[in-house]
């Protein structure tokens, strides 16, 4: 008498209920198979530049680096800062300030490593961070002079 | 006489197709409420316009623009310099993503201080959040462009940022960069998201804000609600607001124009990436606040890192916002106000880092 009571009404929910279930897992299947190759599409390769590992670079004239200066330079895919500090020793570093990645530069009249983004400062002679925000020391290179000539190379 | 059936037969013919004869009653209803806040009101439609303005110079500068590391910031000083009427076009563009976003925080901090945010507002609210996050976004992105030497490092430090955020950090600031170091990767996907992918979010979301507010009507701060029959004043929508809305797109044109005209925008030397960052280097005026209050953390919190505390608790900003409708409902009396005190103290903050910021 009642609708509800039909017996055939059961199975058709279920189907119902199913294919519901069907559609729902097709359709993340289908996301997944659709969102995949987008995402390695986006995915960088690996910049030539980075992958070649440099281990040394020369710098210049270690002359043409007056006591109390520093020069920033490419190190392979990096900024590098060459220091001839005040103890008259050549010091470098990785010259992206641990605070936020910005290049870090030297300042004669401070007679600091800083960073112009947020004021950070390390110490020239070791790389540690002794003012300001940055959370880490720079990581030093090692410098020689060769022939006159600064080489840079890691430590 | 004869323009006036002619008229009639064309409308005739529309209501036929589109139905219009409801929207126009529905128009006739529209109102707006009167009060000593109504100013206000303006912004949305401020901000609106210079969405507009955004739009059409922003398709002019594509026509010039390079979006190619070693043409990038030629290209723009092609536009400034070669191109007639260049440096207006991307004046206007600059300055308008300026002012547009000043229109946003006022639109976001008025409306927030009339409680628009309560039911059935909810939804209203968080597409402007999302609105005013992707216009940021838009800046972010539009900023690299140029490829000048503040631009390069305004992005690395945004990057670095985009590298705190826990677990998917990486790979977020991997995919926007295209890599480790900013390079032709960076400048190709910061253009492709900034002209077309940016736009495609934006658009939707936009209407369906503006939808909302069809569907809802224009909030009335809760004091207004309060006041007896006689004295809740409303004004039409059409004509009345809409004309003064007009007035009020007039001034701001102009205000942008002549900014335009008087400041136009510069370009700074080109990005050399393993230059150090130059002196005195700082964000736009809108990301000062957030740039300060990074300034003002030690590298070490205990054991934490000084930056990864203060992006935790600038989060809570967005994220407090977003959950404000939950909270003030409209129904305590004290979450209300607490809700004002807060609004009050995130504009006075915000303003207070901004002015140390620009003069740190």
């Amino acid at each position: 008498m009642n609708n509800t009571t039909n017996p055939n009404d059961k199975p058709k929910i279920h189907r119902r209920r199913f294919l519901q279930v069907l559609v729902s897992i097709f359709g993340a299947i289908w996301s997944v198979l659709t969102l995949y190759p987008i995402y390695r599409y986006l995915k960088p390769k690996k910049n030539p530049l980075e992958e070649a590992q440099v281990n040394s670079v020369t710098v210049g004239d270690a002359s043409s680096l007056p006591t109390n200066s520093g020069k920033n330079f490419q190190f392979g895919s990096v900024p590098g800062l060459v220091i001839h500090a005040e103890d008259n020793q050549f010091h470098a570093f990785d010259a992206i300030c641990t605070h936020m990645g910005c290049t870090v530069q030297y300042r004669p009249d401070l007679k600091l490593i800083w960073c112009a983004c947020h004021g950070g400062e390390y110490d020239p002679e070791t790389g540690k961070n002794v003012a300001g925000p940055p959370p880490r020391p720079l990581t030093p290179f090692k410098v020689a002079i060769v022939q006159g000539k600064l080489v840079v190379s890691k430590g | 006489m004869e323009i006036k059936i002619l008229e009639e037969r064309i409308y005739h013919w529309l209501d036929e197709r589109l139905g219009l004869a409801p929207l126009i009653e529905w128009s006739k209803h529209k109102m707006v409420p009167v009060h000593r806040h109504s100013f206000w009101y303006y912004m949305g439609g401020i901000a609106l316009i210079f969405i507009i303005t955004q739009i059409v110079t922003g398709m002019l500068l594509m026509v010039y623009y390079i979006p190619d590391l070693k043409s990038a910031h030629s290209s723009i000083l092609n536009i400034n310099s070669q191109i007639d009427f260049g440096w207006f076009i991307r004046s206007l563009h600059a300055w308008g993503a300026n002012l547009l976003i000043l229109a946003l925080f006022f639109h976001f901090f008025s409306t927030y201080l009339m409680k628009a945010y309560r039911p059935p507002r909810e939804i209203t609210w968080w597409t402007g959040l999302y609105l005013m996050g992707l216009v940021l976004a838009f800046g972010f992105s539009g900023y690299l462009l140029p490829w000048d030497q503040v631009s390069f490092f305004a992005t690395k430090v945004g990057m670095d940022t985009a590298l705190r955020i826990p677990l998917i950090g990486h790979q977020i600031s991997t995919l926007l960069i295209g890599g480790s170091t900013l390079s032709q990767e960076t400048l190709s996907r910061f253009f492709t998201l900034h002209v077309v992918v940016f736009p495609f979010l934006l658009l939707p979301v936009l209407g369906i804000h503006l939808l909302l507010i069809q569907i809802h009507g224009t909030s009335a701060p809760p004091w207004f609600k309060k006041l007896p029959q006689p004295q809740q004043i409303y004004e039409k929508f059409f004509p009345n607001f809409i004309l003064k809305d007009f007035m009020g797109w007039m001034v701001v044109l102009n205000i942008l124009a002549i900014l335009a005209t008087i400041y136009p925008t510069g370009v700074g030397p080109e990005a050399q990436p393993f230059q150090p960052a130059p002196r005195g280097i700082k964000p736009e005026w809108y990301f000062l606040a957030p740039y300060q209050f990074l300034k003002l953390f030690p590298g070490n919190i205990g054991p934490f890192q000084g930056e990864q505390v203060a992006m935790l608790i600038m989060a809570l900003v967005p994220l407090s916002v977003i959950l404000i409708p939950f909270w003030d409902t409209g129904v305590s009396v004290k979450r209300s106000k607490i809700a004002t005190y807060y609004g009050v103290f995130l504009i006075l903050a915000f303003i207070i880092l901004t002015i140390w910021g620009y003069f740190s």
